[in-house]
């Protein structure tokens, strides 16, 4: 039992929930980057919610299956296309053996989830079949996927039907990025940390799964100070230190860089807070040149907004009678 | 010295020693870090030690945010006065400096540099009024280095100069960071020299290339088949300078898989060393040396 990969698209990857444990090596967790969508792909096929599925950016892969399977797509609106005919996304739907799923042009969002019932069947490699592709790590030999390669699928069952529009989450415009500031803020001067979340920034064309940077916005005025021992010469350079997941760290001053799944574990820049862990699904379905904001939040608030996506995932499992 | 906490988002907790780098606030990091390891915390998933900082992720659907900021607290004054010694590792590290892959990278990213008309190492030698490239790889390469933080990429060392601050050699990081770097670029930035374990973007000064595998994630290597990653947080290196001669041998050693590191146990007192570091650092060559 496979999928063939005819076309691999823009860059396919396999992902799953990811591979903890392993920061302190400079092995980030990586892992679906909208992972509510992921989630909800496998609910729609009757898998685990963290078994591994395609993650495509942008472009949509062509796939052939070599036995019969259910599939689901989830995440930005890439219109799944099965032997060409149009069919829905957010729903299960039966494959056979020869046909082949294409997709057309990515109309919302950035990334599409295709489940596929029983698994993508890779190796688990510390923990987890996510790929890495930085560090030729998981997944499919450590790579996003190219046209031949052939993936095994585990035994999978039927689908569970679809996911209204009203029960999916994606980004708003433009996207609002909640975030607790932190970390080195004190760093900058109360009228920059103002003005940080007055602008509307952009995603810059530098938006992968590493991190998303973002321009537009006013350079950001720092505190002056001697540079301590080590930290390097510009304003923005600390001694290095860890980079927490979703970590806003703002280079020269300029553009700000928030670290996703394939984060860079650590390094010399001071960041400014982070994007809460509620919102970092959002940050994954963003294309480039798309307006965001930074809205400030409390703890508490944040927790919150924690809370609610949990709620969001019970309501779905729900209607899925899950 | 008192450490600054900071939440990071609703997940992590940052917690910066010292604004400044100093082994001083590495030892009070990793005592921390193993702290917080040996407290078996509920919600605790990730436990990362820096170079004068450190930083915990954690569940808060399993420990509330403010409860672990205070079990954190109550560890931070044992943490400072911890003896500051271990039980650790000399590595030696074979070093083809001036190579010719690193040059032809750096010489594609000169307008990202401060010195355009510069090697990397030309320009290092000058910042730090060595005057030439060979006095300059002879500071680099003579006396031994402190793995003080694992990161940025899979496996990548951060390194800290074992020698008196006035020594230390400090050098700024490109201007604009690079897109490439050769894999197993041996740079430098600020004070920090490093060892890139991936090709990638990169900021550090290129100064040399090791044939040394120092991460393998397909675990073949035959001294990186336990862990993938050699180099953990208080491990000490040896640079040894070596020809085009050395290090084609050495490569062809490596893709034979039977390219043996020179890897020697060793023990470090923080208090010793600040007491006595040209002793300390003859005792650690020895060790290595095996003389």
């Amino acid at each position: 039992m496979a999928v063939k990969v005819i076309s691999p698209g823009l860059s396919a990857t396999v992902q799953d929930l990811g591979r903890p444990g392993y920061y302190h090596l400079g092995i980030p967790l990586s892992g679906g980057m909208d992972r509510f969508a992921l989630r909800v792909a496998n609910m729609l096929v009757g898998n685990d919610e963290g078994a591994a599925v395609l993650e495509a950016v942008f472009m949509g892969p062509e796939l052939e299956f070599t036995t019969p399977a259910t599939v689901a797509v989830t995440g930005g609106d890439l219109p799944p296309k099965l032997n060409g005919e149009d069919c829905a996304g957010w729903e299960a739907f039966p494959v056979k053996a020869g046909d082949r799923l294409s997709f057309g042009f990515l109309k919302s969002g950035a990334r599409a989830y295709i489940a596929v019932s029983g698994g993508i069947d890779v190796p688990v490699k510390l923990g987890s079949r996510s790929t890495y592709t930085l560090g030729a790590l998981g997944g499919h030999e450590g790579r996003a996927l190219k046209a031949g390669d052939e993936l095994a699928v585990g035994a999978g069952g039927a689908g569970k039907g679809s996911v209204p529009e009203n029960l999916r989450r994606l980004p708003g415009n433009p996207a609002e990025l909640r975030m607790l500031p932190g970390l080195y803020w004190h760093r900058i001067t109360a009228e920059a940390g103002k003005r940080f979340f007055a602008d509307t920034w952009k995603v810059a064309p530098e938006a992968d799964r590493i991190g998303y940077r973002f321009k537009g916005g006013t350079a950001l005025d720092f505190v002056p100070r001697e540079q301590p021992f080590g930290a390097g010469s510009n304003p923005s350079n600390i001694v290095d230190a860890c980079y927490p997941y979703g970590s806003i760290q703002v280079p020269g001053g300029t553009e700000p860089i928030v670290l996703h799944r394939d984060a860079v574990s650590g390094g010399g820049y001071m960041m400014v807070g982070c994007v809460i862990s509620a919102d970092m699904d959002l940050i994954g379905q963003l294309q480039p040149h798309s307006p965001a904001r930074f809205v400030e939040v409390t703890m508490d608030q944040a927790l919150a907004a924690r809370h609610d996506r949990q709620a969001a995932l019970a309501r779905v499992r729900a209607h899925l009678g899950l | 010295m008192s450490i600054r906490f900071s939440f990071g988002g609703d997940e992590h907790i940052f917690g910066e020693v010292s604004e400044s780098m100093s082994l001083e606030a590495f030892f009070t990091s990793l005592s921390m870090t193993n702290a917080v390891k040996a407290a078996g915390i509920k919600g605790v998933t990730e436990i990362c030690p820096a170079n004068a900082s450190f930083q915990v992720k954690f569940d808060p659907d399993a420990i509330k945010p403010s409860d672990l900021l205070k079990e954190l607290q109550g560890m931070e004054a044992a943490a400072s006065q911890s003896d500051a010694s271990l039980q650790t590792r000399i590595i030696e590290i074979p070093v083809y400096y001036q190579d010719p892959w690193t040059h032809e990278t750096l010489m594609r990213f000169r307008e990202r540099h401060q010195d355009p008309t510069k090697t990397d190492l030309e320009y290092a030698a000058e910042v730090n009024g060595l005057g030439t490239v060979e006095k300059f790889i002879e500071a680099h390469s003579s006396q031994p280095w402190f793995v003080s933080m694992v990161g940025f990429v899979a496996g990548l060392p951060f390194l800290y100069q074992m020698v008196e601050r006035k020594r230390q050699l400090q050098v700024p990081k490109y201007l604009r960071p690079r897109t490439d770097t050769p894999k197993l670029t041996v740079g430098y930035g600020g004070c920090f020299s490093c060892i890139y374990s991936v090709r990638g973007a990169g900021g550090y000064q290129m100064f040399g290339i090791t044939p040394m595998p120092i991460y393998d994630p397909n675990q073949q290597v035959s001294y990186l088949q336990d862990e993938m990653c050699l180099f953990r947080p208080g491990d000490i290196v040896k640079w040894k300078p070596i020809n085009r001669d050395e290090y084609d041998a050495a490569l062809e050693a490596v893709e034979q898989n039977r390219f043996e590191p020179v890897i020697r146990p060793a023990t470090f007192s923080l208090s010793e060393f600040n007491k006595d570091m040209a002793g300390t650092n003859a005792k650690l060559m020895e060790a290595l040396n095996g003389r």
